[in-house]
């Protein structure tokens, strides 16, 4: 069997796993980037995010072989970059992190957001975080956090 | 006019688990790693008859009650021990422990797992509340299938409903909610220095060491328990870490080795504990000026195959019967039914939001049949200050509800909107008062719980805090140090505060009945106190600080008299709604909310409780459906159980009003679970006044709606 190559966090990296094995297994337990959660593993609460080539994807839906010439950002690689720090310096000033499990993959929903629409109302905010479920927070300190995000962030996205 | 303990900090635990570096259970590498999965009964009533399994290859094993110790029993100690740690003969429930399988290959686990076959003799079950008094399939408890029954009388009930002209009846029915924390329920159990020692994502690290120290038959001593970070809990990871827990430490005492069971997202909404279902029926006798006399309230909760805390939960439903009235005449009765469902047990507010959502319901109700509209109707039976409980004894707090009244129709412009809404057949407001009791109930804190917290000195401008409270996403880590800081005259950035390690801490009792903050925080603000007097005996310094009763309190827990709560965080909550003519979907369009906690420890982490609470409690009056079919939770999924996402509500926006409690840290009360109790039957209230007909059930669907409508 072929080596499965994509491009992780801006290195190339291969996988020998079997292509059916979850995007999220490989990423979890292949190369431990445990920033990935699984809330459910079938597609409803958004805990597993990354971006695919720039595109918010749930990585427990993706099968590792779909993944081949791929560039995949994790928490891990987006919280290196100025645009992570940013997501990430918002969110807990704005308090948008309680028990923290969606948090890392609510700051993919957020970058994937800004990427698209660096200036959003708020209800393009919520629209653009509604496949991610929260069960602490009730959402609105996360919406506070995305605005305060594309605040701070201005010449970033 | 803010309190400088109230001044919004940055929480502690923020950048690490935004940036997910923070380390939830699964998160973890343990060495030689093996996995365990629970064999369960498929019937819900059945005596076992015969187990037949697979050979099991070298370096896999059956774990079941064979291999509990001797010195140790197969009962797990919550409240009650009647739930067994493996089935023994018999299951009460679909999805009762049997076994574990436990092996180095997940996938050679599942299909030896597959492999096994149970043979079952069947019994008659019963799932409903009805079904279970009736004893339907003969008694599955005593020979009434009641776990327990309570009678609180208040004046003389009897003889206001003789003089009554006019009885207001109705029954209101809660189902089951699923917590749906995001990280579902698991653990790992390892041997670590002759050590059994488990790594937990919990609420309660002592329940669970005394757990297992029981069934393994050892001092609890001999046991360690670590928490790791929670990923969320709401009362879920409270008593039933324990039934996962016991298992997997027989399997560890025996193969001294680190296993794990963590469950999938199925397996977590399939087979763990929800709150109580319960069905409330009040009865209120008017006289001719349609003023109260009396009420009877009678209360049934489902408890399911096992007790565990089902009493408890009980008590508290009647305890916070009555709401925040002052009923001159009352009779509160409460029963707590067994049946073939999976036993049922805490989940935030513990027994209150049902009672509240009934009394709330049934008030507007009663208020309509008199002619008058809710808030006004309410507010003359506010309950004041030195007025009598259900419990027969004075209320001690301070109520602020009038100022609390006044503040969310400020905010919402409600007394307007409720009367234009009268005539509106597309909108509706409504509106409840909730108080909650902080801390166990009656004389817990002091009988039974018996805290001690200790504090230490570890550098020139450094202090430690050791508690066995855990931070599960309420801020918990944040707030301690607040307090511990603020005595100290220190930065909260100073203050060192572990995830608790049974082995390092003193117990400081669960996190749970919106104690953690009123009584741990009283505790360590007393115990930093007297850090500071002895700070200058240089860097070791430790202190320790021990409960104490509030003065004036007195309890009596056989017959529940007395001063059921040191205090009460107060609450109001204003919904508004509108329904789509075509669809009968019905959509928030407002949420206005006042809350008494006391002196709020810090605006940010309490504007988040207040949001995440009321949210969580919209879901379940609105969507959160969870129906037993053929024994089984019927929504198992993500998918089909279906919470609030961040486009079903608009913001919560609320006001707290100051109000010092003495015992509370810097005048804190509890506020986790308060923040819970009032949005379910404002919301109710507010889609009877939309469709002009009484909503007696949560969740209210639009079938419903649209039932109501014809
Ligand atoms: S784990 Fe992938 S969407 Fe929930
Ligand atoms: S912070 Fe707990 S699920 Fe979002």
């Amino acid at each position: 069997m072929k080596d499965i190559e994509f491009t992780l966090n801006g290195k190339k990296v291969h996988s020998a796993a079997d292509p059916l094995k979850r995007l999220l297994d490989v990423l979890r337990d292949d190369f431990t980037e445990t920033g990935v959660k699984e809330g459910c593993g079938e597609g409803e609460c958004g805990a597993c995010s990354v971006l695919m080539d720039g595109k918010l994807v749930n990585s427990c839906m993706v099968p590792i072989g779909a993944a081949e010439g791929c560039d995949i950002v994790t928490p891990e690689g987006l919280r290196e970059t100025e645009k992570g720090k940013v997501i990430i310096e918002s969110f807990a000033d704005s308090g948008a992190v309680q028990c923290g499990f969606c948090t890392p993959g609510m700051m993919m929903a957020a970058d994937a957001l800004l990427e698209e629409n660096s200036n959003p109302s708020e209800e393009e905010i919520r629209e653009a975080l509604s496949g991610n479920l929260c069960r602490c927070t009730g959402y609105d300190l996360i919406v506070k956090g995305v605005k305060d995000s594309a605040t701070r962030g201005k010449k970033l996205w | 006019m803010s309190n400088k303990i109230s001044t919004a900090v940055r929480r502690v635990d923020a950048v690490e688990k935004a940036s997910g570096r923070a380390r939830y259970i699964s998160d973890y590498e343990f060495k030689g790693l093996l996995y365990a999965r629970v064999l369960r009964s498929e019937k819900p009533r059945a005596k076992i008859t015969g187990i037949s399994k697979p050979d099991f290859p070298e370096g896999y094993y059956y774990i079941d009650g064979k291999d509990i110790p001797s010195e140790g029993r197969n009962n797990i100690q919550m409240i009650k021990d009647d739930w067994h740690v493996f089935a023994e003969g018999e299951v009460r429930y679909i999805g009762e422990t049997i076994a574990l399988v436990v092996g180095p290959d997940k996938e050679k686990v599942l299909q030896l797992l597959s492999e096994i076959r149970v043979s079952y003799k069947e019994e008659e079950p019963a799932y409903t509340i009805a079904e279970g008094l009736a004893c339907k399939g003969g008694p599955l408890f005593g020979d009434d299938n009641i776990y327990g029954e309570y009678n609180l009388v208040k004046g003389n009930p009897e003889e206001a409903f003789k003089n009554a002209v006019k009885v207001v009846e109705g029954t209101y029915k809660t189902g089951f909610q699923e917590h749906l924390y995001m990280e579902p329920q698991g653990m790992v159990g390892t041997w670590e220095e002759g050590k059994l020692t488990i790594y937990a994502s919990a609420q309660c690290p002592f329940y669970i060491r005394k757990s297992v120290a029981g069934v393994i038959g050892v001092d609890e001593k001999n046991i360690r328990i670590k928490q790791v970070t929670t990923g969320g809990a709401f009362g879920g990871k409270e008593h039933f870490p324990d039934v996962i827990a016991t298992p997997l430490a027989v399997a560890v005492h025996k193969l001294k080795q680190p296993v794990e069971l963590v469950f999938d997202r199925i397996e977590d909404i399939s087979f763990t504990c929800k709150r109580h279902p319960s069905e409330i029926t009040i009865k209120t006798a008017l006289d001719k000026n349609n003023t109260i006399l009396g009420m009877d309230i009678d209360t049934r909760i489902n408890g399911g195959g096992y007790e565990s805390s089902t009493l408890i939960v009980l008590q508290r439903a009647l305890l916070h019967g009555l709401g925040v009235y002052n009923i001159p005449n009352a009779h509160v009765r409460g029963r707590a039914v067994a049946t073939n469902t999976f036993p049922s047990d805490a989940y935030r507010g513990f027994g209150a939001p049902q009672g509240l959502f009934a009394i709330e319901l049934h008030m507007s109700q009663v208020a309509r049949e008199a002619g008058m509209l809710p808030a006004d109707f309410k507010r003359k039976y506010f309950i004041k200050t030195g007025d009598m409980t259900v419990t027969n004894t004075t209320m001690k707090d301070v109520v602020k509800l009038e100022e609390m009244f006044k503040a969310a129709d400020d905010m919402s412009d409600y007394s307007r909107k409720v009367k234009e809404y009268e005539h509106d057949p597309l909108k509706g407001i409504g509106i409840s008062f909730v108080n909650h009791g902080g801390g166990f109930t009656g004389n817990g804190e002091q009988e039974i719980i018996k805290s001690v917290v200790k504090m230490k000195r570890t550098g020139e401008k450094k202090a430690a805090l050791y508690v066995s409270n855990v931070e599960m996403g309420q801020g918990l880590q944040t707030v301690l140090r607040k307090i511990a800081a603020q005595e100290l005259g220190l930065d909260y950035t100073d203050i060192d505060y572990d995830n608790p390690d049974t082995d390092i801490v003193p117990d400081s009792g669960p996190t749970v009945a919106s104690r953690s903050t009123m009584v741990v925080g009283y505790l360590i603000q007393e115990c930093a106190k007297k850090l500071k007097t002895r700070w200058d005996e240089g860097i070791g310094t430790e202190t320790e600080h021990h409960y104490v009763h509030p003065p004036g309190l007195v309890w009596n827990q056989d017959t529940l008299q007395g001063d059921a709560y040191p205090s009460y965080g107060w609450g109001l909550n204003v919904v508004e709604v509108e329904m789509d003519p075509v669809t009968f979907e019905i959509k928030t369009t407002g949420i206005w909310t006042v809350f008494d906690v006391g002196i709020p420890m810090d605006d940010t982490i309490m504007a988040g409780q207040v949001s995440g609470g009321v949210i969580q409690a919209l879901g379940y009056a609105s969507m959160e459906k969870c129906e037993v079919l053929d024994g089984r939770f019927r929504q198992h999924t993500m998918a089909d159980y279906v919470i609030p996402t961040s486009v079903d509500f608009p913001e919560v926006k609320n006001v707290f009003i100051e109000n010092p409690y003495a015992y509370g840290p810097s005048g804190a009360k509890g506020a986790g679970e308060l923040v819970f109790d009032a949005a379910a039957p404002a919301y109710a209230d507010a889609v009877q006044q939309l469709t002009g007909r009484n909503i007696y059930e949560i969740p209210v669907t639009p079938e419903m709606v649209m039932g109501a409508l014809k």
